[in-house]
């Protein structure tokens, strides 16, 4: 159970939030320009990576708002929350994680 | 004090003097049916042994004859069904159950009885169920075949088909520092905290504070353990921020410092009947620094019949005779590897036992081998024991020594130690390793990688003094950690004591009897043999092929002497063979712990509409749709729910039904770009929409599947209302802030939904506008100033009103929106306003024949993850020019395939009976499989015959076919029709 900081709200406990998964993922348009493979990819493929994961959490319970989250996913530390709208934080993986 | 001069008691085992019990509370109890006493202050664990009673269990493989082990939450072989009927809580360990008047206990893995078990024929037949047996034997010719023995055989204990009763609580608590034990470092990690001004949460499993030292006595700043317990609970209860938990065992550690504690509040089923008495409560703990101080567990040695009832762990036998002032037998052996087993030797001669020998595998320390001289106690030093004798109960010991002599000693109680073992379960819940410390031989902490201390026993430090100055540091760590100031006061000090040495024993070979490593999941010494000659290199594989440190032990006795044999007979050192998961919970939890008060009622919050007292009063019939308490139909007196549905429909039809829609979804957008964002999000295109005017529309998903549909009405040039089902109300408002918030940030749009300001009222049927007009609205409602599919605001008899002229029945329909409170008033004034008109009160299973009959599609009844809106004859979706949510994956080649399941009309060929729901249907000429099902189906009362709705294969394509029905009662014939089956042309609509 994580603790997570609503950027809006402050700490809250993970129950107060739902992720939405993997942030920062393209949406592929016009439709009619779009290959099947390219398409499939937008709906299907996910990083499922061993480290730093950026992914998108809404505080459901609370402000409403959705939010980024960088998250290791090996030792659950939260490494940094920004706004929808901003690019991945530069950080450098920790040594734990190759 | 010799215990054989006693005069014969009720209580025989039981000690003239000593333990923390009290005498004057005698309590009766009764364990596998036979009546025994006890006193207040023991568990069931020690007033059994109280009375003499030994055997107290089967072993779960072997059904072997067990007694007690340990004395705490390490008891593997104990576990008993406590209470009875609905009242049983089954696999409670005896050792952690505190005696009440009137408790009533069963062992759990015996039939008929402990005494005579017919399992233990599994004893005999032991070579067949080695490890890893059920992947062997059960291979051929099919598992299924063994199956249902098997099972009957596997698992512990025995639920109750039966609710329930106990209260659960859940409770949720913050705290800087959370002190997990209550033991000496425990006790000096609170106080160091408490005293600087932290807010503490102290948990202890016993029901005192104390743990070792309730029964090791010890001089801690100049005060007896006694008194400085006492001082130091007197210290915590006064501090402000500061509370204490006991019998309160902390059962898992989570990410970022979240601990779940089960809180065991009251066990007498005479008290928890009581309304509001909790049983347990289970809480989740955010700390922002955890102190472990969880202490250590004895470990057992492995040798031949380790495991026959009377041999016990050493310092267990302490507990007994010092905490609860039992004799756990007359004749006593020791056997260890390290000096803590001489505290017992000495602990059980000054009882008044007598102690036939003490056995060292190692050379006796010079020092204690002189006070075991002086209390004329036998020392046998390089030697073992390699294998003990007695079926029900210990009778005797075989000493084996370094010369590899052998001789038997008489003896009904075996106590050993193997040394102790941090209790990291929790340590290693939060992520962190266990490294071996060569020195100890035992497996402490390594770095924490939560925001945690490990202090005392938990942390490998053993003895008392170095054990509280360790504990206090770890406090003052934390508060520093935390930035807070920690006041400057000493630790407490105890009594230097001897240096405690140990030699490493493992296993014991040469014994004729089976040597148990995990006496829980009967897991022996030959097992993890077997297990390494067949090539289990990894532990996680050993757990699994053998069950060891399975279930509700978790490895407490067992993993470290079953990581070190396994290391041994690999050759790797025991860091690197490595220590298996241990898992949440750290003790069993019961289930209803965990569910807390969330059940019947109470499982999720009761939705009622504006509008129930309405339908209450109509005689209306409940039933949960989407979550929301609705009338399905109102019975009137002598009807039948069904015939009540069809009157309801036929009126419709016939005159006007009110029916109340407040559940429907209803969410504003407003903005510059509203009509831009809902072109994205619905299939169809709604900017077009004039203002005043509504629209039907559906919404997908990126799959391109339909999620929802609804009508959404035009307030303004930037305003719209969109209305959702029932179900879609809460999904589809989150649905649409998401797309908002996370891809089209640049769009001018607010969202609010509104489903719960808003009640709705639908008047439906041909004298739906006479009913609006005698009821008062200042809305001109005639049909060229009030078109189907418009909407307009004015008031309705008084109340201001939002009113949609839309339909889900097929006739004329005003869907009045008002202010929730005022439904009730609007109802009635609809009511009276249409007595004399024939108006009804309609449910919502008279509505769906009425849409049925129409071919109106129900999402989520007549569609599935997979229809998309080609599938429902939307196939014009894919000429609107503008992007919309899943348009890319409607161009897809399967999205368009002809053969795709469509949704069409169905008509029964045999009669008037409507088609069964679900029924899967076959096209002619075809002789096998399912080419689709019934998805709805109703009886028309209009009609006269059953109307239904189907998803067919190409289904298009096939109006006037024949399918077949396959139906429970066999197979009927039918015909593809038209969606509508009353009013195709819509003219009613259009009145």
């Amino acid at each position: 159970m994580l603790r997570l900081s609503c950027p809006f709200c402050g700490p809250r406990d993970e129950r107060e939030f739902h992720c939405g998964g993997q942030s920062h993922i393209q949406r592929p348009g016009p439709a009619e320009a779009v290959s099947d493979a390219s398409w499939g990819s937008y709906l299907f493929d996910r990083i499922n990576p061993r480290g730093h994961h950026a992914e998108r959490w809404h505080h459901s319970f609370g402000c409403g708002r959705w939010f980024n989250v960088l998250r290791d996913t090996t030792t659950h530390h939260i490494l940094a929350v920004y706004a929808m709208t901003e690019p991945v934080p530069d950080m450098v993986q920790s040594d734990s994680v190759a | 004090m010799n215990l054989r001069s006693q005069p014969l008691r009720s209580q025989p085992h039981r000690l003239p003097t000593g333990g923390l019990i009290d005498r004057d509370r005698p309590l009766r109890f009764t364990f596998a049916g036979r009546r025994y006493t006890g006193y207040a202050g023991d568990t069931l664990a020690s007033a059994l042994l109280a009375n003499g009673v030994r055997v107290l269990g089967r072993s779960f493989k072997y059904h072997r004859p067990r007694g007690l082990l340990g004395a705490g939450a390490e008891e593997p072989n104990v576990l008993v069904t406590v209470g009875e009927g609905a009242w049983a809580v089954p696999n409670l360990r005896a050792t952690e159950v505190p005696l009440y008047d009137g408790l009533v206990a069963a062992p759990v893995n015996c039939w008929p009885g402990v005494g005579f078990d017919i399992g233990a024929i599994n004893n005999v037949f032991s070579r067949f169920l080695s490890a890893g047996f059920y992947y062997k034997t059960f291979m051929w010719p099919d598992w299924h075949l063994f199956e249902g023995f098997i099972r009957k055989a596997a698992g512990l204990g025995k639920v109750e088909n039966l609710p329930d009763p106990h209260r659960y609580e859940t409770c949720f608590a913050h705290c800087d520092v959370l002190v997990i034990g209550g033991g000496p470092a425990g006790i000096a990690a609170a106080r160091a905290a408490a005293r600087s001004g932290a807010r503490v949460l102290l948990v202890e499993q016993d029901a005192v504070l104390g743990g070792r030292l309730n029964h090791d006595d010890a001089m801690i700043d100049g005060l007896g353990a006694p008194a400085w317990i006492r001082s130091a609970e007197r210290e915590l209860a006064q501090a402000p921020e500061t509370r204490i938990l006991r019998n309160t065992a902390a059962v898992g550690y989570f990410d970022h410092n979240l601990v779940a504690l089960l809180e065991r509040v009251e066990w007498d089923p005479a008290r928890l009947a009581t309304p509001g008495q909790a049983a347990c409560r289970f809480w989740q703990v955010r700390a922002g620094r955890v102190i472990l101080a969880t202490g250590a567990i004895e470990r057992p040695l492995v040798f031949g019949g380790n495991d026959r009832p009377g041999v016990m762990l050493a310092s267990a036998l302490r507990q007994y005779v010092n905490r609860y002032g039992v004799a756990p037998g007359r004749r006593a052996v020791i056997f260890t590897n390290n000096d803590d087993a001489y505290t017992t030797a000495f602990c059980l001669a000054d009882a008044g036992v007598e102690v036939a020998a003490l056995v060292d595998a190692r050379k006796a320390p010079e020092d204690l081998a002189a006070q075991l001289r002086g209390r004329g106690i036998a020392l046998h030093d390089m030697s073992v024991i390699c294998d003990t004798r007695g079926y029900k109960g210990l009778k005797a010991v075989r000493l084996r020594d370094a010369s590899g002599r052998m001789g038997w000693i008489d003896c009904d109680l075996l106590g050993m130690s193997g040394g102790a073992n941090p209790t990291a379960h929790l340590f290693c819940q939060s992520g962190g390793r266990l490294r071996y410390d060569e020195e100890q031989a035992l497996l402490r902490p390594g770095p924490a990688v939560q925001a945690m201390e490990v202090a005392g026993g938990a942390n490998g430090t053993l003895a008392l003094g170095p054990a509280l100055e360790e504990a206090h540091a770890a406090a003052m760590r934390a508060l520093e950690g935390m930035g807070q100031m920690p006041a400057a006061i000493p630790a407490p000090r105890a009594q230097a004591s001897r240096t405690a040495t140990i030699t490493p024993l493992w296993s014991v070979a040469g014994g004729k009897s089976k040597a148990f490593v995990d006496f829980q999941n009967d897991v022996t010494l030959a097992d993890i043999g077997q297990a390494h000659r067949e090539n289990f290199v990894s532990v996680e594989h050993l757990k699994r092929y053998t069950t060891l440190g399975m279930a509700p032990d978790q490895g407490k006795t067992s993993g470290v002497n079953a990581l070190a044999i396994m290391a041994s007979l690999s050759g790797q050192s025991i860091d690197a063979t490595g220590t298996t998961t241990y898992r949440f919970p750290f003790t069993p939890v019961p289930l209803g712990a965990l569910r807390g008060s969330a059940t019947g009622p109470l499982f999720r919050p009761v939705r009622r509409m504006p509008g129930h007292a309405c339908h209450a009063a109509l005689g209306a019939v409940f039933e949960e749709y989407g979550g929301w308490q609705r009338p399905s139909c109102y019975l009137r007196p002598g009807e039948t729910p069904h015939a009540a549905e069809q009157r309801e429909a036929a009126q419709v039809r016939r005159a006007v039904g009110l029916f109340e829609g407040s559940p429907l979804g209803k969410i504003e957008v407003k903005g510059p770009d509203a009509a831009r964002f809902l072109d994205l999000v619905y299939a169809n295109t709604l900017s077009t929409l004039k203002v005043g005017r509504c629209r039907y529309g559906l919404m997908l998903n990126e799959q391109g599947v339909i999620i929802d549909d609804g009508v959404a009405a035009r307030l303004g040039e930037d305003h719209f209302l969109v209305g959702t089902t029932s179900a879609g109300a809460d999904r589809i408002a989150a649905w649409l802030e998401e797309w908002l918030q996370c891809e089209w940030v640049d769009l001018d749009v607010v969202i609010a939904p509104v489903t719960a300001q808003w009640g709705v009222l639908t008047l439906s049927g041909p004298q739906a506008r006479a009913v609006l007009a005698r009821a008062g609205t200042d809305i001109p409602i005639d049909a060229a100033a009030f078109p189907h599919m418009s909407v307009r605001d004015g008031y309705v008899a008084d109340i201001p009103a939002r009113v949609m002229r839309v339909s889900f029945t097929g006739e004329m329909s005003f869907e009045i929106n008002v202010p929730a409170d005022r439904v009730d008033a609007l109802y009635q004034a609809l009511m009276a306003a249409g007595a004399d008109m024939g108006i009804v009160p309609v449910g919502v299973e008279a509505w769906m024949i009425l849409r049925t009959e129409k071919g109106y599609l129900h999402i989520g009844v007549d569609t599935d993850g997979t229809t998309n809106p080609l599938d429902v004859g939307w196939a014009r979706v894919l000429g609107k020019k503008v992007d919309f949510i899943g348009k890319r994956s409607l161009l897809r080649p399967a999205d368009q395939a002809p053969d795709r399941l469509q949704l069409v009309g169905l008509e029964a060929m045999d009669g008037p009976d409507h088609l069964p729901v679900g029924s899967h249907l076959r096209l002619a000429g075809r002789g096998d499989g399912s080419d689709g099902y019934v998805s709805s189906s109703v009886f028309s009362p209009t009609l006269g015959r059953g109307v239904a709705l189907a998803m067919i294969h190409g289904g298009h394509k096939r109006l006037g076919e024949a399918v077949t029905i396959l139906c429970a009662a066999g197979e009927r014939p039918a015909r593809i029709v038209e969606l509508a089956s009353y009013d195709p042309s819509g003219e009613r609509l259009n009145d």
